[in-house]
């Protein structure tokens, strides 16, 4: 194993093993950061940028998730500044498609909701985008729902790294970028979807839920799946 | 764009087998179907289709282990790659170094003078998308033209221009 280092995170001096993120520290060291597109054991992508920190000397904003620790690293995760631009960030998810709590069926079991109190966003400061999304209702177990998709790519990466399905990723850029299954077929087509339902389960918002939630009923299990990962990862 | 569901059918491979088939199933070939070598090879097809056909796509992720998913997005991604034919009828015509030594730049010439459109683009009126090639894969054939899915061998610039207008209906 290679030889552990200190760094400083809010003024505080902790134990870093090169190779680790910022975010894997902040964890064992029990600093809260907030995070959306991470998912524990799953590759990091740094998308939704919430995790968002100022390192001394560097003059951009870096997202602890993908960013690595070096030794002598001042890392601070709380300041104005960066309350400043999360706050920016939750916003523009929300203004990017249609997330109307009151009528989703994951109403009050959402972890972006959840965020948007966290952080306490009141309102949103930019105009919405209010896409026309589609709704594939064609698997015989699951919806997905792209009004409420934040591109987050948990379920992409659950679906290759850990099922190994590999049926999903994103399409286009931009305004039009979307989660795909397969050759942008109904979900319902897809030869290589197992049906396992991991994507479901990791899936923060309400874009993808099981078929017979009622809304505001829905549970979601993402433990079921964190716990997977580790007994894989413990395994021998 | 993002719009509209693709349909298993649209995934079937069509029954004639051409040279730009022949073309990719080379180029699979020489890069040995790795998965790396994705990007190279959907070039090739764009250059050589005009556009990338699904079942292309479809074709590939089979030769090459590619997931399904993962090539659509990478089409979709870049704005070099287009998903459907450029316009109404499409025109490719080659101009690697066998076409070009027989005369291909009159034919393109030509082409572009006849119908006031460039490589690369549209006519105004949606109906000839013009665009060029380097190598097909068939030199012996050369300078070679492909209107729509035919492959017109021996190209002469006065037939060729003739036969788009008679194809394009321009
Ligand atoms: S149900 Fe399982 S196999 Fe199907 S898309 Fe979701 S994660 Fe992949
Ligand atoms: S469907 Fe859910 S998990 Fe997948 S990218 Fe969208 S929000 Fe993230
Ligand atoms: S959690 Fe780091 S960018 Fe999303
Ligand atoms: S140069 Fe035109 S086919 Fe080879």
């Amino acid at each position: 194993m290679n030889a552990s280092f200190t760094i400083t995170i809010d003024n505080q001096s902790v134990e870093a093993t090169p190779g680790e993120s910022l975010l894997e520290v902040c964890r064992k060291a029990n600093i809260p950061l907030p995070v959306m597109c991470d998912f524990k054991g799953l590759s990091p992508v740094g998308a939704c940028r919430l995790c968002l920190v100022e390192i001394e000397g560097v003059p951009k904003l870096l997202p602890a998730c993908t960013t690595l620790v070096a030794p002598n690293q001042a890392v601070h995760t709380q300041s104005d500044k960066l309350r400043k631009y999360r706050r920016m960030i939750i916003e523009l998810i929300f203004s990017e498609r249609n997330h109307i709590c009151a009528i989703c069926v994951a109403n009050n079991n959402c972890e972006l909701q959840k965020m948007a109190y966290e952080l306490g966003m009141d309102h949103v400061r930019f105009p919405y985008l209010t896409p026309v999304c589609e709704v594939d209702a064609s698997h015989e177990k699951y919806v997905m729902d792209h009004n409420r998709c934040i591109l987050c790519t948990r379920c992409v990466r659950v679906c290759s790294e850990i099922e190994g399905a590999m049926t999903r990723d994103v399409m286009g850029r931009g305004f039009d970028a979307r989660i795909i299954t397969e050759f942008k077929q109904p979900w319902g087509d897809s030869t290589g979807c197992t049906s396992c339902g991991k994507c479901v389960q990791v899936c923060p918002t309400g874009a993808l839920t099981p078929n017979d939630a009622a809304q505001g009923r829905l549970k979601k299990n993402p433990e079921l799946v964190a716990l997977l990962i580790e007994k894989r990862e413990a395994k021998p | 764009m993002s719009s509209g569901l693709n349909r298993l059918t649209d995934l079937e491979k069509p029954a004639t087998e051409d040279a730009r088939l022949k073309r990719i199933q080379t180029a699979l070939k020489r890069y040995d179907a790795r998965p790396d070598a994705l990007i190279e090879i959907l070039h090739i097809v764009e250059e050589s289709y005009g556009y990338v056909p699904l079942w292309m796509m479809a074709l590939l992720a089979k030769e090459m282990k590619v997931p399904p998913s993962r090539i659509y997005g990478v089409v979709t991604f870049y704005h070099f790659f287009s998903l459907k034919p450029k316009g109404e009828h499409t025109c490719v015509v080659c101009t690697g170094t066998a076409c070009h030594v027989r005369g291909s730049q009159r034919v393109l010439n030509d082409i572009e003078d006849e119908f006031s459109v460039r490589a690369g683009e549209t006519t105004p009126d949606g109906k000839l998308g013009l665009q060029t090639a380097r190598c097909l894969g068939c030199c012996s054939l050369g300078p070679v033209t492909v209107i729509d899915n035919e492959i017109i061998p021996k190209s002469e610039p006065e037939k060729i221009v003739a036969l788009i207008h008679e194809k394009a209906g321009i």
